[in-house]
């Protein structure tokens, strides 16, 4: 019962920052929100038992990828946005068409297979043990597959950002 | 954890220690800044405080209530909201790494066992990470959001060097782990038990990875020699400049209760945590391994004082030099050598 309660309260925070990342003009106060969106997902994790999901969640996200972004903006000193008017099209006819497709999608989900819309707390596979076994003898190849190609990004970026002499 | 206890029991047992270890952490960060001052002062042959009370022993307490009584000023062109948050952020976050640190063995009361410690969980170093790695807002927000130069340029400092020692700080820590097989830091500590050629850096040979483990905690406190974000020579205070009054002395209280968890982690994850001789009655023998555990704490703290009162700052390009090209290497040779020995004797 706690449990129900706390996973929704957490699930509501989440949605609420997701939402308050869109609709916030300055760009600090966006990335605050996507740093609420990270840390009440690790807290969803975490319901579920998948602890070492839902810290590595914190670390990785919350603590390492969204400081770059806090970061830039405040080494770009970036200011408030323009809201433009937008189109009234968009509105109109964009939301109706996400909220179908959104819908159409879970349909499709639940009917291929019913079990799939629940979960049990501490059902998921999550303690580091088991996480390790999988990455690095069940599916050691795709891992260093991704790791390489990781590598392969990071040193594109570099090239792309060195200055040419 | 406490199969043994009902939710009801576990709340109230834990809310019971919450309410003892967080005034005792509390004491200790209060206290560390008289020793700090007392040692520093003696150090460079002066005194330190003598005034109030025997030894000066009372500072802290007047330090507190002036800082209580200290105008409380909010300057202008701040952004007020994250102006606010950035302390308490910084606080709360270095209080709440305590909840996971073991400081004794098993307690049992009433034909229950209770652990010295607020929460086991089988993640905990990892939790204590998350922590660590989200204090870097505290600094970060507090800068950009007083839209001072001195403190912007404090802050931008910080978290870059925060974030290049948390690497080299991390992989510092897998030696112990590959050793223990475990992220519970209970269990690391029971895998040292039972005399000092057990502990992780005699026995497990990790006296390389306590090395980088101390250089990446004193860069993550931002304590000298790495202690550029506050540089007063240049940058007046750094991050906090625009602080007064209760808000300065968060940040204050945060970076010793950092000092404090990091010397709690190095004796766990070192120095065989609470280990030690264990004699007299069962009263004693219960208490006995918490005194151990603090000596240690006691121990490392006095060791942060002593590099401040003896190193000079580095230059900021060192800084990361050191980071990224000394220590970063020494880790992640210490990982495979560390992971080759296991390997070898299994």
């Amino acid at each position: 019962m706690l449990h129900l309660a706390l996973f929704s309260f957490f699930g509501a925070i989440c949605v609420a920052g997701a939402i308050n990342l869109l609709a916030q003009r300055h760009p600090i106060n966006s990335a605050l929100s996507l740093i609420v969106v990270m840390g009440s997902l690790a807290v969803e994790f975490m319901l579920l038992g998948a602890e070492f999901v839902a810290v590595i969640q914190v670390i990785i996200y919350a603590g390492a990828i969204m400081v770059l972004f806090v970061f830039t903006i405040m080494l770009l000193n970036a200011g408030e946005e323009e809201r433009s008017a937008g189109s009234r099209i968009a509105v109109l006819l964009g939301v109706p068409a996400l909220l179908i497709l959104m819908g159409l999608v879970a349909w499709v989900l639940i009917r291929q297979n019913p079990a799939s819309g629940t979960v049990a707390a501490g059902a998921l596979p999550g303690t580091p043990p088991e996480i390790g076994r999988l990455l690095f003898r069940d599916f050691l190849l795709p891992f260093e597959i991704t790791s390489v190609l990781i590598l392969i990004a990071i040193m594109g970026a570099v090239v792309l950002a060195r200055k040419e002499h | 954890m406490s199969g043994n206890l009902s939710v009801g029991w576990f709340v109230l047992i834990s809310v019971i220690k919450i309410l003892i270890a967080v005034p005792i952490l509390l004491g200790i960060v209060a206290y560390t800044v008289w020793l700090e001052r007392k040692l520093v002062g003696h150090i460079q042959n002066r005194w330190g405080p003598s005034r109030v009370g025997p030894f000066g022993l009372l500072q802290p307490i007047a330090d507190g209530l002036k800082l209580f009584f200290k105008e409380d000023l909010t300057p202008p062109y701040v952004h007020k909201a994250l102006y606010l948050l950035a302390p308490i952020l910084s606080l709360t976050l270095a209080l709440t790494s305590i909840a996971v640190i073991p400081v004794g063995g098993w307690v049992t009361i009433r034909g229950a066992r209770i652990p010295l410690q607020i929460t086991d969980v089988n993640v905990a170093l990892l939790i204590i990470l998350g922590i660590t790695s989200m204090g870097v807002y505290g600094v970060a927000l507090a800068g950009w959001s007083s839209n001072s130069k001195y403190s912007l340029l404090g802050s931008l400092r910080a978290s870059a060097q925060m974030v290049s020692y948390e690497v080299a700080l991390g992989l510092s820590l897998v030696g112990v782990l590959i050793l223990s097989g475990t992220f519970s830091l209970r269990g690391i500590v029971e895998h040292q038990l039972g005399g000092f050629w057990n502990w992780n850096i005699f026995g497990g040979g990790q006296i390389v990875a306590f090395f980088i483990y101390l250089c990446a905690a004193y860069a993550e406190t931002n304590r000298i020699p790495f202690d550029l974000p506050e540089a007063e020579t240049e940058l007046v205070a750094g991050y906090h400049t625009e602080y007064s009054s209760m808000k300065f002395a968060m940040f204050f209280m945060s970076e010793y209760a950092n000092m404090v968890t990091v010397a709690c982690l190095a004796s766990v994850l070192f120095l065989g945590g609470w280990s030690g001789p264990l004699f007299g009655p069962p009263v004693l023998q219960a208490l006995l391994p918490v005194f151990w555990f603090f000596l240690r704490v006691l121990f490392f703290l006095f060791l942060y004082i002593w590099v401040r009162g003896t190193l000079p700052r580095f230059r900021y390009d060192q800084l990361m030099a050191f980071s990224w090209k000394f220590l970063l290497p020494l880790a992640i040779a210490n990982v495979i050598i560390t992971s080759l020995v296991v390997a070898l004797r299994s």
